[in-house]
């Protein structure tokens, strides 16, 4: 009997062969999202830098992935990245980790990315919750939801990522959950060729903490939450907040060309470079 | 990326030390820098800001000093020579990071232009508070190599000596400037470019599997398996062996995720530790380091025109403590005056040393915040020989 390989397991490292998530996490459906956008985009594995924060979605890349990886510390992923992007301009570099991760301890330098246009794609996996932690309330958490840290409920508004991000300046924002693995992928492919900062918000399901608190328990019922309540960008524009409560609005915010921080140096060195030729020749 | 052109200002200038800093990364081959703006140090970064373009680099003002030290960590990676300057509270927000750069073996230079404190303390006064936070301020056990720079000349010479011993040992080396060198302006030489031996971080060759190289821990300096080669490097700040990948199981393997960059820098400790030392036999030394150390050898001066036998040893290394040199030297001498500019942040580590073979006391400066005054050590002096 011959055993055929997954399709992407050429873009993983021979040598790791389990991953580290709980069953049923949404984690394994956002890095197929990922995996195969390079695919069908046709990129190699040596074209990439990947960069991670931690928390259990940060673990997405590292150590699975066969390409240059940086795991980095809690919060700091898109700081690292930024550094890495200005010193291998001709990379593609991606920042994966999660929304505690990049909102809650990390969310300044998401915005400042976001307002410089660096060009970095950042795939944000939103569980709603801390998940490596134990069921922490995290930024994103819904008012009112019970977790470990608000036994009574949560009292706090949570962060809106997608717009948020959108508002501070990026040139491609989607939001997806991991009930769209197919549209996810289609942005994680527009975010990768995007010449700019591009966050792909990957709404996706934690069963075990996020599940508990929820009461949604199983990975089923909260993917089947996911089809029942998520609303189209374009429909949700026509309506009224009040029937948007609750719901998740999914698809593409922007999608724009605007300078990028990476090639605005490579311009500026090439200006100077001239401009000190000019001097020598007079 | 690099251009070499205006790369190495030849000649004599009349400037500050903080400009010095910047000169002496720019000539040491530094193409990435960090920073967020910040009393004393503003000015390497304003400076490095004009500079680096023209040498193709890049600088990048970040919207905090923990941005500052992850990006240039980033660059690092990516094959610059990268560094970062700020002050004393900069520092305390970048100590976290710190650590992954230990942890990782990351070439970096950090330069502190230090202020006094505690806290937000007071922006333009030089005082060597950070000697000891920035050597155990990150979380764990580790070791970082610092040095002490007494001029602005020195800041220029220090600033080359802190990437070359980054690049040789991937570790981050802090350059401990304070306040008042940083503003000072004096004539500095820089040579010619010929004349500065600059050294490069090695690369490793051939396999594209960390599982077949040696990425880490080498007591001898791994090869640094920079982003973008195709070499799959795998770069954790997690314990991991010395293929970089992660374990937290194995105790054989947290020994040696701790003990192996420690082990590094003490067994290659005797190529780079630097102290200086004038009048080597007197019979009272003045131990001293950075700033104050101008005042001691003046007072130090002051008292062999009076007759007393007092010399003074400079440590440019502060860290790796030299261990050894304090040893040698308080077997030799009967009295050992410790003179910082601050409240005694290595007096205890010298002491250790010395205690058991002569005579060791602290001075401190008598106005926090002013350098001290050569009269004043050498009434200290004084009182200690009686
Ligand atoms: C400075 C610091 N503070 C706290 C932690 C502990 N910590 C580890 S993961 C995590 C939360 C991760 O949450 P999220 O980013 O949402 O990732 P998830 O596990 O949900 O995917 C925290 C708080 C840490 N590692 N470092
Ligand atoms: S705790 Fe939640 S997010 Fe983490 S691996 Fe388990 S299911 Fe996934
Ligand atoms: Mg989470």
């Amino acid at each position: 009997m011959s055993v055929s390989e997954h399709p992407l397991r050429k873009y993983t490292r021979r040598h790791i062969t389990r991953t580290t998530t709980c069953p049923g996490c949404g984690i394994g459906t956002v890095s197929q999202a990922i995996l195969r956008a390079i695919d069908e985009l046709g990129l190699d594995m040596d074209d990439f830098v990947f960069v991670s924060g931690i928390g259990c979605s940060a673990w997405i890349p590292s150590p699975f992935y066969a390409a240059d990886t940086l795991h980095t510390t809690h919060g700091r992923p898109i700081a690292f990245a930024t550094g890495v992007k200005l010193g291998l301009p001709d990379k593609n570099v991606m920042v994966v980790s999660g929304d505690g991760d990049l909102t809650a301890i990390g969310g300044n330098h998401l915005i400042h990315a976001a307002r410089r246009n660096v060009d970095l794609t950042v795939v944000l996996v939103n569980n709603g919750i801390y998940g490596m932690t134990g069921g922490q309330t995290a930024p994103t958490t819904p008012r009112g939801l019970t977790t470990i840290t608000s036994p009574y409920g949560t009292m706090e508004h949570h962060f809106d990522i997608a717009p948020m991000v959108a508002a501070a300046g990026a040139s491609f924002v989607a939001r997806w959950t991991t009930y769209h693995p197919r549209q996810m992928t289609r942005s994680i492919k527009k975010g990768i060729q995007k010449k700019g900062f591009a966050l792909i918000e990957a709404v996706s399901q934690c069963p075990v903490q996020y599940g508990k608190a929820s009461k949604l328990g199983s990975a089923v019922r909260i993917l089947e939450y996911f089809k029942e309540n998520s609303v189209r960008i374009d429909k949700a524009r026509a309506m009224e907040a009040e029937a948007l409560a609750g719901k998740i609005i999914v698809g593409e915010w922007v999608d724009i060309a605007k300078a990028e921080l990476t090639q605005e140096w490579t311009e500026l060195r090439r200006k100077l470079r001239e401009e000190s030729e000019c001097h020598k020749l007079i | 990326m690099q251009d070499k052109r205006n790369r190495v200002l030849t000649g004599t200038h009349f400037e500050m030390g903080n400009w010095a800093c910047t000169e002496g990364a720019i000539a040491a081959g530094c193409t990435f820098a960090a920073g967020y703006p910040i009393t004393p140090a503003s000015e390497v970064a304003n400076h490095l800001a004009a500079r680096l373009p023209r040498v193709g680099g890049t600088f990048l003002q970040s919207e905090d000093e923990i941005s500052a030290v992850c990006a240039a960590i980033g660059a690092s990676w990516a094959g610059c020579k990268a560094m970062t300057v700020t002050s004393g509270p900069g520092i305390s927000l970048m100590q976290e990071n710190i650590g992954f750069a230990v942890a990782t073996e990351t070439p970096l230079v950090i330069v502190d232009v230090q202020r006094l404190g505690p806290s937000t303390g007071v922006p333009s006064v030089g005082l060597a508070g950070d000697i000891v936070q920035v050597a155990r301020g990150s979380h764990g056990d580790y070791q970082i190599i610092a040095l002490c720079p007494e001029s602005p000349q020195e800041m220029f010479d220090l600033t080359v000596q802190a990437f070359n011993l980054a690049e040789t040992y991937r570790v981050p080396v802090f350059l401990m400037a304070d306040g008042f060198i940083g503003h000072m302006r004096e004539q500095i030489v820089i040579p010619p470019e010929g004349e500065l031996a600059i050294k490069q971080r090695k690369i490793p060759a051939g396999s594209t599997s960390p599982l077949e190289r040696r990425d880490f821990q080498d007591v001898d300096v791994a090869p640094m398996p920079v982003f973008g080669r195709g070499l799959q490097a795998h770069v954790t700040s997690s314990c991991h062996d010395e293929h970089g990948m992660r374990n937290l199981s194995d105790p054989a393997v947290m020994h040696q995720y701790v003990m192996r960059p420690i082990e590094k820098i003490r067994k290659h400790r005797d190529e780079f530790v630097q102290v200086q030392a004038d009048h080597p036999e007197a019979k009272t030394a003045l131990v001293s380091y950075g700033t104050v150390s101008r005042s001691a050898r003046a007072a130090a001066r002051l008292a062999r025109r009076q007759g007393l036998d007092v010399g003074t040893l400079r440590l440019l290394t502060c860290w790796p403590f030299p261990d050894k040199e304090i040893r040698r030297l308080a077997a030799k001498v009967d009295n050992l005056l410790v003179v910082e500019n601050n409240t005694g942040q290595l007096y205890p580590y010298i002491k250790a040393e010395a205690a058991h073979a002569c005579r060791v006391a602290f001075l401190g400066p008598q106005t926090l915040g002013q350098i001290h005054d050569p009269e004043f050590i050498l009434s200290h002096i004084k009182e200690m020989i009686a």
